[in-house]
C-alpha cells in the first residue's frame, strides 16, 4: 500500500547520529559519497563498510529497517550485478552459450553491488535520523551565501519544508479517498489502461480540490502569524554545533581520507 | 447477518510505530439492527468498520456476511461493498462529479444498474437525505457543507445497503443538521428494513437512536449491551473518557439531591415520563 513507501521517512530518536547537527551530517554525506566513488579495493571498501556499520549501530536503526528502504531498489541493484558479470573482458571463469564469466566480472559485481548498497544505506541513514525539517534548515543555512546571489533561498527551503510536510498528508488523503470510492464500488487495480485511467478521475479530482483548499488554508494561517517572507526572520531552534560535532568531524576525516588514500592508490 | 469474529489488527507492524488498533473484536449485527459504536478517539472504531466492507484485510480474524467468508476466493468483493454501506467520516471529500446527480449514481452505476432504475434510486436518495430535486444538476462542489454531507450519504444510500455503515455522519454540523440526519437515517432503517451502524464519540448522538451499543477503548471491547445496560454503568464509562448522556446527567443529579427517581432514562422523552411518574408518586416538585 501507499503507506509502505519509507522513502525519506524519519525515525525520531536521541542516538548519537540523531543528535549531530544536521548541516554536518549532510556534508559527511557527501564526503561519504565521494569516497565510495573513489574506493576500488577490498580494503577501502572493507574501511567503508566498517564505517558504515559503526554508524548505524550507533543510530539504532535496526538492519531490517535500513534492508526495507533497499527494496525499491533492488531491481537495479540485480542489473547492475548481472551486467558487471557478463560483460567484463577477462579470466574466464565458466561459460555456456554466449555468456562468459570471469573472475573480473564477479569481483567488479561484488563491488558494485556493495558500493550501491552502501551509496543508499548511507543515504538512508541521513533521512532515517534526521527530520526533514532539519534537513532543509541545514540545506538553507549551507545555500545562504547565495542569497548574495539574488537566489532566493527562504523561499526554495520554505516551499521544500511545506511540501514535505503535507507529503504525509496528501498520502492519508489518496488512502481515505481511495477507500470511500471503494465502498462505493469503484476499481482501482483491473481492467484496460484506458478504464484504469478513467478510474483515477474519482481519486484525482476530490484530491485536488482538497490540495488546493489546504494551500488557501495554510496562506491564511501564515498570514495571521504575520508571515512576509525571509527578510529580518529569526529562528526559534538555532543550530549550534557540539563537542560531538566536532568529534565526529575528525573521526570522518580520519577514515573517509584512509579510505580515499587506499581507493585511489588501489592498495 | 453480519459477523466479526476475533478480529485484531496493528498498523506499522514491524516497524518502531506499530500500534495496535484492534484487540480479538467479536460483534454481530442482525438484519434491521440499530447498532451505536462509541469509544474515545483513537479506540479503534474507524478501524474496525473499514473490515466490515472489507476496505482493510484482518491480520487474523474473519469477517461473515451471511455466514460466507467476504475474503475466501469465490466472494466478488464489491458485491460485499453494495450490501454493507460505508460512510466515512467527513464523507463531502470524496465528491468529483460535475453534478450531485452524477455524484450519487456513481455507487448505483458501478453495480451495473439500469439507466431507469440508476435515475430512480438517486431521486429516492435525495429525498432520504432531505435535499430538494433542484439541487439534483448543481455542483456539489457549490453547495453548503451540511449539503455536501448530504449528497455523500446519498451516494451510499443509493445503492440500498442491508448493512449501512456510518462514521461520524454529524461531526461539525450544527445541533439542528445533527438531529436531521440522525431521523432520516432511522427513516432509513424504518423503511428499508436494513440494518444501521452508527459510529460516534457523541452520546447524545447514540442515546437517541440505536438500540444496541458496543463501547470500544483501547482497541478492545469495554462494553456491549442495551443502551439502558451501558448508561446504567457511569463508572465504567469515565473510566475510558466517557460519560453517560446529559439526561442521564441530570437525572443522577437529582437522585444525589434527593429525589427518589429512576435513573435509567436517557432520552428527553424518557426523561419527562420518569418525572411526570414521580410527581403522580405525590410529592411535589419543586423546580
Amino acid at each position: 500500500m501507499l503507506s509502505d513507501i519509507t522513502l525519506g521517512q524519519f525515525f525520531p530518536g536521541k542516538s548519537v547520529i540523531h543528535r549531530l547537527d544536521p548541516r554536518f551530517k549532510l556534508i559527511f554525506l557527501l564526503a561519504y559519497i565521494t569516497v565510495m566513488l573513489l574506493c576500488s579495493s577490498l580494503l577501502s571498501y572493507g574501511i567503508m563498510l566498517g564505517f558504515l556499520s559503526f554508524a548505524t549501530a550507533l543510530s539504532r536503526i535496526s538492519v531490517i529497517t535500513m534492508m526495507r528502504g533497499l527494496r525499491p531498489m533492488i531491481f537495479i541493484i540485480i542489473l547492475t550485478a548481472v551486467l558487471s558479470i557478463f560483460y567484463t573482458a577477462g579470466q574466464e571463469v565458466a561459460s555456456f552459450w554466449i555468456l562468459k564469466i570471469t573472475q573480473e566480472g564477479l569481483w567488479r559485481a561484488l563491488f558494485m553491488v556493495l558500493r550501491l548498497i552502501m551509496l543508499i544505506s548511507g543515504t538512508f541513514l541521513l533521512t532515517y535520523t534526521t527530520s526533514p525539517i532539519m534537513l532543509t534548515d541545514a540545506l538553507s543555512r549551507i545555500m545562504s551565501p547565495l542569497a548574495k546571489l539574488k537566489v532566493p533561498v527562504h523561499e526554495l527551503s520554505m516551499m521544500m519544508t511545506i511540501a514535505l510536510r503535507f507529503i504525509p498528508t496528501i498520502i492519508e488523503e489518496t488512502e481515505k479517498i481511495m477507500s470511500a470510492q471503494k465502498a462505493r464500488g469503484a476499481d482501482f487495480n483491473s481492467g484496460s489502461l484506458l478504464s484504469r485511467a478513467k478510474s483515477l478521475i474519482p481519486l484525482l479530482v476530490p484530491l485536488f480540490f482538497s490540495a488546493f483548499r489546504r494551500a488557501d488554508e495554510l496562506a491564511g494561517a501564515m498570514e495571521c502569524r504575520c508571515y512576509h517572507g525571509g527578510e529580518g526572520r529569526t529562528r526559534m531552534k538555532q543550530l549550534h554545533l557540539t563537542p560531538l560535532d566536532g568529534l565526529a568531524g575528525v573521526f570522518c576525516l580520519v577514515v573517509f581520507s584512509g579510505a580515499a588514500v587506499l581507493g585511489i592508490f588501489g592498495v | 447477518m453480519l459477523k466479526v469474529k476475533h478480529l485484531t489488527f496493528t498498523y506499522g507492524i514491524g516497524t518502531p510505530f506499530a500500534k495496535t488498533a484492534l484487540d480479538d473484536i467479536s460483534l454481530t449485527i442482525e438484519p434491521g439492527q440499530y447498532l451505536g459504536i462509541i469509544g474515545p478517539t483513537g479506540s479503534g472504531k474507524s478501524t474496525l468498520i473499514k473490515h466490515l466492507n472489507g476496505i482493510i484485510k484482518p491480520q487474523t480474524g474473519n469477517v461473515f456476511l451471511d455466514g460466507k467468508d467476504i475474503w475466501s476466493k469465490d466472494v466478488k468483493m464489491n458485491r460485499v461493498r453494495f450490501r454493507v454501506g460505508l460512510v466515512f467520516q467527513y464523507p463531502e471529500y470524496q465528491l468529483f462529479e460535475e453534478t450531485v446527480r452524477k455524484d450519487i449514481a456513481f455507487g448505483p452505476k458501478s453495480m451495473g444498474l439500469s439507466e431507469q432504475e440508476i435515475a430512480e434510486r438517486v431521486s429516492q436518495a435525495l429525498e432520504f437525505v432531505g435535499l430538494t430535486p433542484d439541487l439534483a444538476d448543481s455542483s456539489p462542489f457549490d453547495l453548503s457543507g451540511g449539503q455536501k454531507r448530504r449528497v455523500a450519504i446519498a451516494g451510499v444510500i443509493a445503492m440500498h445497503p442491508e448493512f449501512l455503515v456510518l462514521d461520524e455522519p454529524t461531526a461539525g454540523l450544527d445541533p439542528a443538521g445533527r438531529t436531521d440526519i440522525l431521523n432520516r437515517i432511522s427513516q432509513y432503517r424504518k423503511k428499508t428494513g436494513g440494518a444501521v451502524v452508527l459510529v460516534t464519540h457523541s452520546m447524545e448522538d447514540i442515546a437517541r437512536t440505536v438500540d444496541s451499543i458496543l463501547v470500544l477503548s483501547r482497541a478492545k471491547t469495554a462494553l456491549s449491551g442495551a443502551p439502558s445496560e451501558i448508561f446504567g454503568n457511569r463508572k465504567a464509562l469515565q473510566e475510558i473518557g466517557l460519560d453517560v448522556p446529559a439526561v442521564t446527567r441530570v437525572l443522577l443529579y437529582l437522585r444525589d439531591m434527593g429525589l427518589d427517581i429512576d435513573t435509567s432514562g436517557h432520552t428527553v422523552e424518557q426523561a419527562v415520563k420518569i418525572l411526570k411518574n414521580y410527581s403522580k408518586g405525590g410529592i411535589p416538585v419543586a423546580f
